[in-house]
């Protein structure tokens, strides 16, 4: 039994020791960080937080990448709804090869899209806005919240739809008003995946954008190669990308392992 | 669930066809467009058949690059596989620790993939990097930006850091689902835990496994942003894989055929691979 703790433990320092250090360095100074090796700030300074949270082009960034994850994922989920519900429900002329056919893509590489992305959005007049990013996005999360969503809802009996109709119900308030609370959870986990992909994914944000909409990630490449080597800068914007997705883990802490036993990620 | 044969169910399903149909097929169209033609400046375009493909067949930096990959993919899976089913047996099944835990874990899997490569390459720089500096202080010559072999470990490192937990959480959610019975029917037969693994854990776990490996080929194999912030691709082109090759080519934008014929090919492998693993699943799960 002592031995598991041990091991769990040990994995856990492992995963929190990069972040710590990331932590340290946003809380030094420029000099003490080019002086040496230091285990903790000597001169604990806030200096680089305050630079992102007053510069437009910071926090504009965070705002950018927020705005078109927030996007990605509502449409992500009000498309995938419906489409979960008639795969889970219903056969269809071609149902298995459209099925298959969705999977396919959260197969596909992002950097094969790059450049074709790139000419249908500016073809379509959304080039450099949150929505090229979010539709371009919806590429690998509709097929992803389908799946996930198609999961929680064949584990529902179709008993609860029948009896509903026989109480009266019609299709559309029987949808809202019973079974979307039904897989609230399902709808949680989904809405997780969609926000973690959005929010993680860099290289097509960053290609699909350049000035107006530019995400965090290009900040912080501009960071790290034009204005010199500021690395305190540079680990204090990663620390602030921590925050959303703990926020987001924090709040589905009960439904992950639920999540996860479907096995559809 | 028997389900009910209704044509008009695909009302339900059109929204998502025509989405992913204008995100997926019309960029299709377009690389495979250009794969077969040659470009000159920007709007010109010559038929050029199957002239990019069978360059690309035969192009030695095409071959490093895959076989790079394939090593990657191979070296991550193999450590990050048995190493996740190790750390989800570890885990507690109830208790307050349980959801500190899982917080814990999922939170490498939230973090930017940039911000990944930004973190490992503070943590790893020779002189003021907690691990680099850890390393060399131990007496072992460590610098990732000049040694291959130190390049492969730290991506291979950032990946284990990145990755695991996704294996760890999708077994963990695999373990918790065996009925307890089970483990009393192996209690009463007085098996030691080794028989409990072998004979109950693991085969009940096959599902979740096969989904692991899969998720852990198709994602380590479209591996980009991370190492590119980390190491470049470099030194040299030791850490050049797959899409870092592909995006030197398609933003160097002189290319657009060769470009076009290598992101054919690319997909095309992981599409086959995975439906390969895809179609074997399923046959398990029937029986």
């Amino acid at each position: 039994m002592r031995k598991r703790h041990v091991v769990l433990t040990l994995y856990i320092i492992f995963l929190m020791l990069p972040i710590y250090w990331l932590l340290n360095m946003s809380f030094k100074t420029t000099n003490e960080i080019l002086g040496g090796f230091s285990a903790f700030p000597r001169e604990f300074t806030l200096d680089s937080y305050r630079t992102i949270f007053t510069d437009p082009t910071w926090y504009g960034a965070y705002l950018n990448s927020i705005t078109y994850v927030a996007i990605n994922t509502v449409i992500s989920i009000a498309v995938a709804l419906p489409a979960a519900y008639a795969f889970s429900r219903y056969r269809f002329l071609g149902d298995k090869h459209l099925f298959f056919w969705l999977l396919t893509n959260r197969m596909a590489p992002p950097a094969v899209f790059v450049l074709p992305f790139v000419n249908l959005y500016y073809a379509v007049d959304l080039f450099d806005t949150p929505w090229a990013v979010a539709l371009s996005h919806t590429l690998f999360n509709i097929p992803r919240a389908v799946w996930i969503l198609e999961g929680f809802m064949s584990g529902v009996p179709k008993e609860l739809d029948e009896t509903a109709y026989v109480d009266g119900y019609s299709f559309p308030r029987f949808f809202i008003r019973i079974f979307i609370p039904t897989i609230s959870a399902g709808i949680g986990v989904a809405a997780f995946f969609c926000f973690m992909f959005s929010w993680v994914e860099m290289l097509l944000a960053k290609n699909l954008t350049s000035v107006a909409a530019k995400p965090i990630v290009a900040a912080m490449t501009k960071t790290a190669s034009t204005s010199g080597y500021e690395l305190g800068l540079l680990a204090a914007a990663g620390v602030l990308t921590l925050i959303p997705g703990a926020v987001v883990v924090y709040f589905v802490r009960n439904y992950i392992a639920k999540g996860f036993a479907l096995g559809r990620v | 669930m028997n389900k009910t044969y209704n044509n008009k169910a695909w009302w339900f399903v059109l929204p998502v066809f025509v989405m992913v149909a204008f995100n997926a097929l019309v960029p299709l169209m377009t690389v495979v467009n250009y794969s077969i033609q040659e470009s000159f400046a920007a709007n010109e375009f010559f038929w050029a058949g199957a002239r990019w493909f069978q360059e690309l067949l035969r192009n030695p930096d095409f071959h490093a690059s895959l076989g790079r990959q394939i090593v990657f993919t191979g070296a991550v899976l193999l450590i990050e596989m048995p190493l996740g089913l190790a750390i989800a047996l570890c885990m507690p099944r109830t208790g307050p620790w349980v959801s500190v835990c899982l917080v814990l874990m999922a939170l490498p899997l939230l973090v930017p993939w940039n911000v990944v490569g930004s973190m490992w390459n503070i943590m790893a720089l020779p002189d003021i990097g907690l691990l680099g500096k850890g390393l060399n202080a131990l007496g072992i010559n460590y610098n990732y930006t000049r040694q291959p072999a130190a390049a492969w470990f730290t991506v291979i490192l950032m990946d284990v850091w990145h990755w695991t937990s996704l294996v760890v959480l999708l077994c963990y959610a695999g373990l918790v689902s065996i009925p307890d019975a089970y483990y009393q029917a192996a209690k009463i037969d007085g098996a030691r835990p080794w028989a409990v693994f072998r004979f109950i854990q693991l085969p009940k776990l096959k599902h979740v496994l096969t989904i692991a490996i899969l998720l852990r080929f198709m994602d380590s194999f479209m591996i980009y942003t991370e190492v590119i912030v980390l190491t470049g691709g470099g030194p040299g082109s030791t850490t050049k894989f797959l899409s870092i090759d592909l995006m030197q080519k398609a933003l160097g934008g002189f290319d657009l055929g060769p470009a076009a014929a290598f992101s054919i090919v690319y997909f095309l492998i992981i599409l086959v691979l995975s439906w390969l693993f895809y179609t074997l699943m399923m046959r398990e799960e029937a029986n």
